[in-house]
């Protein structure tokens, strides 16, 4: 430190310098400029908008049958996407049931992300025969393939959303934990969390403060691209006549029940699943887009 | 290399354990009192308590446990609500089924995936790669059992080339090398091979690509190998990865073949899952998932064990 430096004019300072930008910053900027990331985010902004708001705005009831409108095709009036097997309104229903279909994909993997995180947070930073008996007991349930461990769980404890939920949330919780035990270790390795223990610090303090920060990047990331996963199996259970039951709208069920019906009305039968689709491709592609854009490498 | 597979081998015996464990606990995770999972709803009570005594329902679950392992390393499985066949005549033929499919199917997915994953890595950054890549995208979100129907209304309905639903001629169940059988397989086969197609893709490009960028690629075209040559020392370097990939997508496929087979009514073990589910036929849902689950457990020791026969470097791991 000279006097020099300090007594710099201030129009002689250097013009190159920009004003430090943070990873998060940049990564946001990457995320803006991605046209197909906005494109997703804006298409899932509206049907989630659409979803919740419609039914409060608008006065739309997916329950009321009718046995002389049955199968209507789209663009029928006042029934802008037609009707369904019972003559109950297509765009009513599609929105209420997006509200359970979307809740179905998001809980499970929210619910399996702490518990799945938590699990493997402990076992990467304690090690040892903790780390073993955790991941081993992970190793059983990754040895089914996901959708039949939902279909197995929730077929043997029946039909119900809650069944549905349990089932989707404990497939979800071995990769969750997977990828945080396997991220934790890493970080556990680094210099500056034994410089954390040699100041004194506690281990609940050390994970809280250093690892928690350091680990969440990589588990949110890997938990984003569950969420399609999610909305599809979720949506198969309730195609199996597990989940959700009639006649709650649910995109799943109603793909389900309008099955009998692809050889009169194609376009109604296959709306409920294009709706799933277009959920989880924009899900998909977002989080295909955030993760090259967290990649600094790229 | 035998002292590895051997260590593999012994490896996967306590997660087989843990399999069977999961699969026990089916029984007693469903509502109500046990005998009444494994017996239809009009049983009389003598019959109940028979059952309740063969199965040691009135012992402890470890002991119970015990019981049931040791019935079933035998082959007995239980009876059926439904048929009151033993589980094990009805889940092996269906097993079978959804190989004969799940087969197809992965010839298929193999075929597309490497052959678009490995153009696309090749043309890294290009168009074409972006399409692709687009394309593989797509074929990851969509939801299978909507794309069956999809298939059904476009192929069987609309265009009427291809039969709807069935695994051959006359509602037949068995399986036949012929034209007319195979017919039967093209749209489940479609189905159940975009999402694991889409997959390999996408590894097969991430491989390609990462290794055309290692120094060893530019030293084999420094020496003069043509462009063929060079390829034949990417695949071999993509193998081990793509093998894994593999490996997986075969074990998903009779896991995801549930829903795609309930679709086209193909006599499959996911088709008799979903009539078993509709029946509260436990004993069926529970022989189902114990097969499934332990062929899944045996191919990942397959691929396990080929993967470092082909990348010995895995084998210190």
């Amino acid at each position: 430190m000279t006097d020099q430096t300090l007594s710099l004019p201030l129009t002689e300072r250097p013009a190159a310098i920009r004003p430090s930008t943070s990873y998060w910053s940049g990564v946001r900027r990457r995320l803006a400029r991605d046209p197909v990331t906005m494109i997703c985010a804006a298409i899932l902004l509206v049907i989630l908008a659409a979803v919740i708001f419609a039914p409060l705005l608008f006065p739309l009831d997916p329950y009321k049958t009718s046995m002389i409108r049955r199968l209507k095709p789209p663009g029928t009036p006042g029934f802008l996407l037609g009707t369904d097997e019972l003559g109950r309104d297509m765009l009513a229903r599609l929105i209420h049931g997006g509200r359970l279909s979307l809740f179905m994909g998001f809980a499970p993997v929210l619910v399996a992300t702490c518990i799945g995180a938590t699990l493997g947070i402990i076992a990467g930073y304690a090690g040892g025969a903790v780390n073993m008996g955790i991941m081993r007991i992970m190793d059983v349930f990754y040895a089914f393939p996901s959708v039949l461990l939902a279909v197995a769980i929730s077929g043997a404890l029946g039909p119900g959303i809650i069944n549905g939920l349990f089932a989707l949330t404990l497939v979800f919780i071995p990769p969750i934990t997977r990828v945080a035990e396997s991220v934790t270790t890493q970080i556990r390795a680094q210099d500056f969390v034994d410089a954390a223990r040699a100041t004194g610090a506690s281990a609940t303090r050390i994970v809280t403060g250093h690892v928690l920060s350091n680990v969440a990047g990589p588990i949110l990331v890997y938990a984003a691209g569950l969420i399609s996963v999610s909305i599809i199996i979720a949506s198969g259970l309730s195609f199996l006549g597990l989940g959700v039951s009639p006649p709650t709208p649910e995109w799943g069920l109603m793909l389900s029940a309008m099955r009998q019906a692809i050889y009169v009305a194609p376009v109604n039968a296959v709306l409920p699943g294009a709706m799933i689709f277009i959920v989880s491709i924009c899900f998909n592609m977002m989080s295909d887009g955030v993760r090259s854009a967290m990649d600094v490498r790229a | 290399m035998i002292f590895y597979v051997i260590r593999r081998i012994l490896y996967v015996i306590p997660i087989a354990i843990g399999v069977t464990i999961v699969c026990f606990m089916l029984i007693h995770l469903a509502p109500g009192d046990p005998p009444d999972a494994v017996l239809p709803d009009n049983a009389p009570p003598e019959m109940v308590e028979e059952v309740r005594a063969a199965y040691g329902f009135d012992k402890p679950l470890p002991v119970q446990y015990a019981y049931w392992l040791s019935r079933v390393v035998t082959g007995d499985f239980g009876r059926s609500i439904m048929t009151q066949r033993s589980v094990a005549s009805e889940v092996f033929p269906a097993v079978l089924n959804s190989l004969t499919i799940a087969a197809a199917a992965i010839v298929l997915a193999l075929f597309v995936g490497v052959l678009f994953g490995a153009l696309s890595g090749y043309r890294s950054g290009t168009l074409t790669d972006r399409a692709i890549t687009f394309v593989a995208t797509t074929g990851i979100s969509v939801p299978h059992y909507w794309l069956a129907m999809v298939l059904i209304i476009v192929f069987a309905v609309n265009m009427r080339i291809l039969p709807a639903t069935g695994m051959g001629p006359g509602g037949s169940s068995g399986f036949a090398f012929n034209l007319e059988n195979l017919r039967y397989m093209v749209l489940p086969a479609i189905a159940l091979a975009v999402g694991p197609a889409a997959i390999i893709a996408r590894s097969v490009r991430g491989t390609v690509s990462e290794i055309r960028k290692q120094d060893f690629i530019q030293t084999l075209y420094a020496k003069g190998l043509g462009p063929t040559r060079v390829f034949l020392h990417v695949a071999k370097n993509a193998a081990p990865t793509l093998l894994a990939i593999i490996g997986l997508q075969t074990a998903h496929l009779l896991g995801g073949s549930i829903l795609v087979e309930t679709v086209f009514s193909w006599p499959g073990a996911g088709f008799l899952l979903h009539s078993a589910i509709f029946s509260r036929d436990l004993p069926i849902l529970q022989g189902a998932v114990l097969v499934l689950a332990m062929f899944f457990v045996a191919t990942n020791l397959v691929v396990d064990v080929l993967q470092t026969f082909f990348d010995p470097r895995l084998r210190r791991g």
